[in-house]
């Protein structure tokens, strides 16, 4: 049970800088998740917490007390590393209980051939091994613990490394990309269960992935890191729904969100491809923008076709690409737009033909996330495009400027966020 | 191009299978064949040689040579000096190898996380191993010298008085058996270095999260039983380069004082080649090689048995 504070934390190393000026505050009991691309200092950071790596600057509170002082082992954190990092020459019970033997038999009770004199080793190691067995049981190993890590599949050896790092009981867990050594499928198991464990445990949870999926679907919170700093912090559905910079639009969501140069027109407005869109950019005129589209917002429908409210872009279909549940559209924007659209349908939806006409993509302008060229987000979206157009739609209603993501199919109502049945395509 | 992808398509028959298989069987031989042949002429050929003139009394440049039988065997067995250099032998191994195999680990471990002045240090130990020895002890003998060496003079200022190093009886095994461990040190550190680097470092990470406070924790719970696989081969390598003393004791004290410093090899060498019995010295050569056969045979399948995981 802990909360975690890191106060400015900057670390360079020889003089190259991976993480400036970190601030973040995790709750008790809360499961952030540290995502971001490969090398933008999760790994560093994470092992700060844990004091494998000292800062550079700044501090590290657990409870409220600095911990900067304190070696690896004080801080009663539990770490599962990416590579397990399990002790090959133990067995399975050796390697889960090591930490609780480290804590529990002083030297002498440790080394070979002597710790047969003690008599209270072997009251302890009875204690250890009913706590090991009652943590094998939790997950599931408990006929694996005569066996060595090597005689282990993959996901054995995760739930050893779980193991080790729940039988001490720590105050939180570090996790360095515990899945990314797993198939897709155990992958997608684990994460339930680990999100499980999360519940049943209660603990504070760091978890470090790269796998945007796995951030969005574990975690109370997100933490998206760039070049040692953090973008941005919130619930999952806020990074998807409200992403503050463009990097995180670009990071979270499968398929990319679609994005399209714009710039602000003379009157003070978002223009896209020569047309206005009702959306103020509070930027001086003529400098540049780029406008982002989840592919799910987009509503195909033939060209000519227009609806109230909705803004429309002319293309053409290159290639379908079916999931399943949905296809994915790849399109190619026609003149007077350009570029290259990807969009989703549900699976369900009138088969699509490349016909010589095209198609009409429309989207609804409180849907864009629009971003100046440094990337930020330009936040008075909302309040101008409510202005110009007071949103009859109840899943823009309910996320605020952006449109519910999940669209339902026709007739049923919308789960997330409780509006009826939306739009269909 | 066209003639053989037919020829490949087509099924083949089984005569041609045979001669197929033939031919590759006679091509794996002809590679093997050029190692195999030095094999028997350089380790084969003179050990059967050995063999046979350990079953007779065959002196060098003796014109008639008689065929013995076990008779060698049964001196050597009843022979005090054979006894004598082989109890010296063991009390030579029983000191150079926890010598030469702990201060190599103690120096590899403490050497392996240096990071600018480790380079300097590997040389330093290393040198030893490249030197030559008979050169070196005659530098040793200068240095333990009674009278003249450095060793003796410090002793002297530091109030000991001196000690005979190399003529003392109850010495000179210890003496020799020192600078065996000097010559060795450097190579048993290489090859424990090359063991320490092949342990990820996120193991240490873990057991440091796990509570290993001290160095003294590190090595017992990762570092010696990871090692275990190189601990063997160098305990094995050790022992065996151990057994086989020789040019220290030529060199420095010729077996003496009165036979204390007698190892096998001297032993052997002295039956050969100073009084010439070379079907006796090669029937004392036999049973040394049984002795390094036994090492070796012995440390790989007590070892074996804990240093695989
Ligand atoms: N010991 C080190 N010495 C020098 N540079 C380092 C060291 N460790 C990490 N770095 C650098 O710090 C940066 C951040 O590394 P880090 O391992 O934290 O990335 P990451 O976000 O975990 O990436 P990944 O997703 O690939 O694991 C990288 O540019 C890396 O090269
Ligand atoms: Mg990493």
């Amino acid at each position: 049970m802990a909360r975690v504070e890191l106060k400015s934390i900057s670390k360079s190393f020889g003089g190259v800088p991976v993480l400036s000026g970190i601030e973040l505050d995790v709750a008790d009991g809360e499961f952030l998740t540290l995502v971001g691309a490969s090398g933008c200092g999760k790994s560093t950071l994470i092992r700060i917490i844990a004091g494998l790596e000292p800062q550079s600057s700044g501090s590290v509170l657990i409870n409220g007390a600095p911990v900067d002082h304190l070696r690896p082992h004080e801080r009663q954190v539990a770490m599962v590393f990416q590579s397990y990092a399990l002790y090959p020459h133990m067995r399975v019970f050796a390697n889960i209980g090591l930490p609780l033997m480290m804590s529990r038999l002083n030297l002498f009770e440790r080394l070979p051939i002597i710790r047969m004199l003690s008599a209270r080793r072997r009251r302890v190691m009875a204690e250890i091994e009913s706590e090991v067995r009652a943590v094998t049981k939790q997950l599931q190993i408990d006929a694996l613990l005569e066996r060595r890590p090597s005689q282990l599949s993959g996901g054995q050896r995760q739930r050893v490394a779980l193991g080790r790092a729940m039988v001490r009981h720590p105050a939180a867990f570090l996790m360095d990309e515990p899945l990314s050594n797993l198939d897709a499928k155990l992958r997608v198991h684990m994460r339930t269960e680990l999100a499980e464990l999360h519940d049943r445990l209660g603990t504070t949870f760091i978890y470090v992935t790269h796998d945007q999926v796995e951030a969005m679907t574990m975690s109370d919170r997100v933490a998206m890191m760039d070049n040692g700093t953090i973008l941005q912090i919130g619930r999952p559905g806020d990074l998807y729904m409200r992403p503050a910079n463009l990097k995180v639009a670009q990071f979270i969501g499968t398929p990319a969100i679609n994005l399209l140069p714009a710039k602000v027109s003379s009157a003070g407005s978002v223009e896209l491809f020569g047309a206005e869109l009702p959306i103020r950019a509070r930027r001086p005129a003529g400098s540049a923008m780029t406008l982002g589209i989840r592919p799910e917002a987009i509503t195909l429908a033939p060209l000519g076709t227009s609806r109230p409210g909705m803004h429309l872009l002319p293309g053409r279909l290159r290639r379908s690409e079916n999931l399943g549940p949905e296809h994915m559209l790849h399109i190619d924007l026609t003149s007077p737009a350009s570029g290259t659209i990807i969009c989703s349908v549900a699976g369900d939806h009138e088969p699509l033909t490349s016909d010589s006409r095209g198609l009409a993509l429309l989207f609804m302008p409180s849907a864009c996330h629009v971003f100046d060229v440094e990337g930020h987000r330009i936040d008075d979206v909302e309040a101008a495009s409510a202005a110009a157009a007071p949103s009859s739609d109840p899943h823009a209603r309910a996320f605020g400027a952006t449109l519910c993501p999940l669209l339902p199919k026709a007739g049923e109502p919308c789960a997330p966020c409780g509006g009826p049945a939306a739009r269909t395509s | 191009m066209m003639a053989s992808a037919v020829a490949i398509a087509a099924p083949v028959p089984v005569v041609r299978r045979d001669r197929q298989r033939l031919i590759e069987k006679l091509a794996g031989c002809g590679f093997a064949f050029p190692a195999f042949l030095l094999l028997l002429l350089t380790n084969l050929v003179p050990l059967a040689v050995l063999l046979y003139l350990s079953f007779t009394n065959y002196e060098l440049g003796a014109l008639d040579t008689r065929f013995l039988g076990l008779d060698n065997f049964r001196k050597a067995v009843t022979d005090p000096v054979l006894r004598r250099s082989l109890a010296n032998t063991f009390v030579y191994v029983a000191i150079v190898l926890p010598g030469a195999v702990g201060l190599g680990l103690l120096i590899a471990v403490l050497l392996h996380r240096r990071k600018r002045t480790r380079t300097f240090y590997e040389v330093v130990y290393f040198l030893p191993v490249t030197s030559t020895l008979i050169a070196m002890a005659t530098v040793w003998q200068f240095i333990l010298h009674p009278n003249l060496g450095p060793v003796n003079g410090m002793l002297r200022a530091m109030g000991f008085g001196e000690i005979a190093f190399l003529s003392e009886p109850a010495y000179v095994l210890p003496t020799l058996a020192a600078i065996g461990i000097w010559q060795l040190v450097g190579f048993n550190m290489v090859l424990f270095l090359a063991g320490l680097s092949a342990i990820p470092r996120d193991l240490y990470e873990a057991a440091e999260i796990d509570g290993c406070r001290s160095g003294i924790d590190r090595f017992l719970t990762i570092t010696w039983p990871l090692l275990g696989p190189t601990t063997m081969f160098v305990i094995i390598t050790t022992s065996i380069t151990a057994f086989k003393v020789f040019d220290t004791v030529a060199v420095m004290t010729r077996g003496g004082p009165m036979g204390s410093s007698e190892v096998l090899l001297y032993a052997i060498y002295l039956e050969g080649y100073q009084y010439f019995h070379m079907g006796y010295a090669a029937a004392l050569t036999l049973i040394f090689l049984a002795f390094v056969l036994l090492f070796s045979i012995l440390q790989t399948f007590v070892l074996e048995r804990r240093v695989h995981y």
